[in-house]
């Protein structure tokens, strides 16, 4: 493994709501490694998105420390600002909504590297507009370059996005849901298309989504994150995560969720929560968010200590780091039983 | 009317239906056919745009104005053994069988209940529109039907909608479709837009619902995963058309159709090996001018010559299991090689 590219650490960001403030992230520390991928999962009002922009540095924390390649952001002033922010790209979820439809695809693609001054003259700008349109495979480029959003498919979109991104070559890009709109079909073209970007640009890219069995695929040589209420749970190889989760959540995660095969699916397991109902950000539970659901839970412990993310005692390989207090103590799980 | 056999309830022959649009006419279905039998769960698959929501729509006949039924026929089939044709309905029986004789759960359920009144005035009404005013027996079905979809009875019906959770309103919706005992429930979407944990337990309690109230499913749903869990058969839907249907094991292990196949080497699975996947070339093709032939051939990877002429027609090979195409070989061989 290499250097972390970037690092955030205890990042707090709250947000006020008719005065109250709701606790979006909470002591969230987890680093981006250089060239890895790596994957954000979790459920909506989780923190992922969040998350995502605060690393693309759309969004201040309300406390913590964001580092990029050793240095803290918000030390950072004037070149060495405008290096970083160039450095860090966001995709958006939903192409419809994130391209201009008033400007072509080529004035959507220009207009940052004439402001960059990554090109002279109109010339070279197409040039190199044609080149990344060619990186996304949005071939043959001549039907494409001079079209207006509303003219391309959701797929094509989501292409012109990525491009719009890849324009002052990042060496991180934030890809947010960037796959959840676009059709089955389709889909994994697009994913593994991202996928080569890392070889062919040395970008690293933090993909953020809902879907495990997608984080799997996408993060297979890379790490898995899964979120929770604003925390992160567990952290650790995806190869291992998925193999032997560690936190009750990803266990309860993975065992709930439904696969593309009858037999298989219909065998399955479910682990059954104590409690379905998903705690308010508003209303969140003492010690550990997850005990009031979790089947695991003990009394005096979850309810009473927040846990952090730590590798647990009976963990010699060190791959993965879990919030549970139980988990870090290498204890066996018992059922709760009230 | 057409003769139907004594477990259907549903019988689809030969549906058309077009949107008139100013661009021109989208062919929104074509010559779909289907059976649905008594308890039966049944799976529409297909991406966006490729006519599922129509097809669904059309069997209570909530179709946009702008759309018109341009043949075929939608056999119903009584407990009594007596068969209607729901597009042949006058607006009197057509209110009558709405809800009484089959349910509809739209997508974002949660947006289905009226904020100012209570969960309990939202049965009694549904009630009382079918003739059933006697509230006091309203109040004992719904709460039987509300423990059966795991709520507290009591408090969720004497709640608010803005009381419940996003899950919870699902399960009540859930529970209120089944009210007047009907034969046939259509669930459009049924676990889109919920969390993982909700949606599991939204599939727990369907399953559930189905085993003790035996009634007919037909669900929506761009979920493979879902459709593998729920139903018991599988019909996929491209371009407007039923390209591929037949039991779930059929369509799952032994897919014919080169879309479905092809839909199903581009999901992601749970298991702990790397998966092997790949996405169908090109994009869904557009209704209005829809391509000659069979429809998907711009995007197969098994075409033949024959295929941008003549239109394959959704034929038996083993039992029920059907599709339309002219080279099923090729994708058996395909399997094959995967494996």
């Amino acid at each position: 493994m290499s250097e972390p590219i970037m690092q955030l650490e205890s990042i707090y960001r709250s947000f006020k709501k008719d005065r109250t403030d709701i606790p979006v992230l909470q002591d969230v520390n987890f680093a981006v490694n250089n060239l890895e991928f790596l994957c954000l999962v979790g459920e909506s009002g989780c923190g992922k998105t969040t998350t995502g922009k605060i690393l693309a540095g759309l969004l201040p924390p309300s406390s913590g420390k964001i580092y990029f390649e050793g240095q803290d952001i918000t030390t950072l002033r004037g070149s060495a600002r405008n290096h970083y922010r160039r450095s860090v790209q966001i995709i958006h979820q939903d192409p419809y909504a994130s391209l201009n439809p008033t400007h072509t695809i080529y004035e959507m693609l220009s207009f940052p590297l004439f402001h960059h001054k990554f090109v002279r003259g109109k010339h070279q700008a197409r040039e190199r507009v044609w080149e990344l349109l060619e990186l996304v495979d949005l071939t043959p480029v001549e039907d494409v370059i001079d079209k207006y959003p509303y003219q391309l498919s959701g797929g094509q979109r989501q292409r012109v996005s990525i491009a719009r991104a890849l324009t002052t070559n990042p060496s991180v890009i934030v890809a947010d849901e960037s796959v959840s709109m676009v059709d089955v079909s389709i889909r994994i073209g697009l994913l593994q298309m991202m996928m080569n970007l890392r070889d062919e640009l040395d970008v690293t890219i933090v993909f953020i989504t809902h879907d495990l069995a997608l984080a799997k695929y996408f993060a297979w040589e890379g790490r898995i994150g899964v979120m929770y209420l604003g925390r992160l749970v567990e952290i650790g190889k995806t190869q291992e995560l998925i193999a032997t989760p560690r936190h009750p959540y990803t266990k309860v995660l993975l065992s709930a969720i439904p696969e593309p095969d009858p037999e298989k699916t219909r065998a399955k397991r479910h682990i059954q929560l104590r409690s379905e109902d998903i705690p308010r950000l508003t209303e969140l539970p003492d010690g550990c968010t997850f005990h009031p659901r979790c089947p695991w839970y003990v009394e005096g412990v979850c309810d009473v200590d927040v846990p952090r993310l730590g590798i647990p005692a009976n963990d010699s390989n060190n791959t993965v780091e879990v919030a549970c207090i139980p988990v870090q103590r290498g204890e066996e799980l018992r059922l709760y039983e009230s | 009317m057409g003769k139907m056999k004594d477990d259907v309830v549903l019988q689809v022959d030969d549906l058309s239906i077009v949107y008139h649009t100013i661009r021109g006419d989208v062919k929104a279905t074509n010559n779909v056919s289907f059976e649905l039998r008594k308890g039966e769960a049944m799976a529409l698959i297909g991406e966006s745009g490729s006519g599922k929501t129509t097809i669904s729509l059309s069997l209570i006949r909530k179709l946009p104005k702008n759309a018109e039924v341009t043949q075929g026929q939608v056999l119903y089939q009584r407990e009594n053994g007596e068969v209607q044709d729901i597009l042949q309905l006058s607006n009197r029986q057509l209110r009558e069988f709405r809800w009484q004789d089959c349910a509809m759960v739209f997508q974002g359920a949660q947006n289905a209940f009226n904020p100012v009144l209570k969960v309990s005035k939202q049965f009694e009404d549904t009630a009382r529109a079918h003739g059933w005013s006697d509230k006091k027996a309203v109040r004992q079905r719904s709460l039987e039907l509300l423990k059966l979809v795991r709520l507290d009875p009591e408090r969720v019906y004497d709640a608010y909608p803005h009381e419940l959770s996003g899950g919870m309103k699902q399960r009540t919706l859930l529970a209120l479709s089944v009210l007047l005992s009907p034969q046939i429930v259509i669930l459009d979407e049924p676990t889109t837009a919920l969390d993982i944990l909700t949606q599991r337990a939204i599939i727990d309690v369907l399953n559930d619902m189905q085993e003790k109230l035996n009634f007919s499913i037909i669900f929506i749903s761009h979920d493979l995963s879902l459709a593998a869990e729920m139903a018991d058969v599988v019909a996929t839907v491209y371009a407007g058309e039923i390209i591929e249907i037949g039991p779930v094991n059929d369509m799952f292990y032994e897919s014919l159709h080169p879309y479905t196949f092809g839909l199903l080497a581009a999901v992601p699975k749970l298991d702990h090996e790397q998966d092997v996947l790949t996405s169908i070339k090109g994009t869904p093709p557009n209704l209005i001018n829809p391509p000659s032939g069979c429809k998907f051939h711009p995007r197969c990877r098994f075409v033949l010559d024959r295929c941008n002429v003549d239109v394959p027609a959704l034929t038996e090979d083993l039992g029920s299991h059907l599709a339309a195409c002219w080279n099923k070989e090729a994708v058996v061989e395909a399997r094959k090689e995967q494996v």
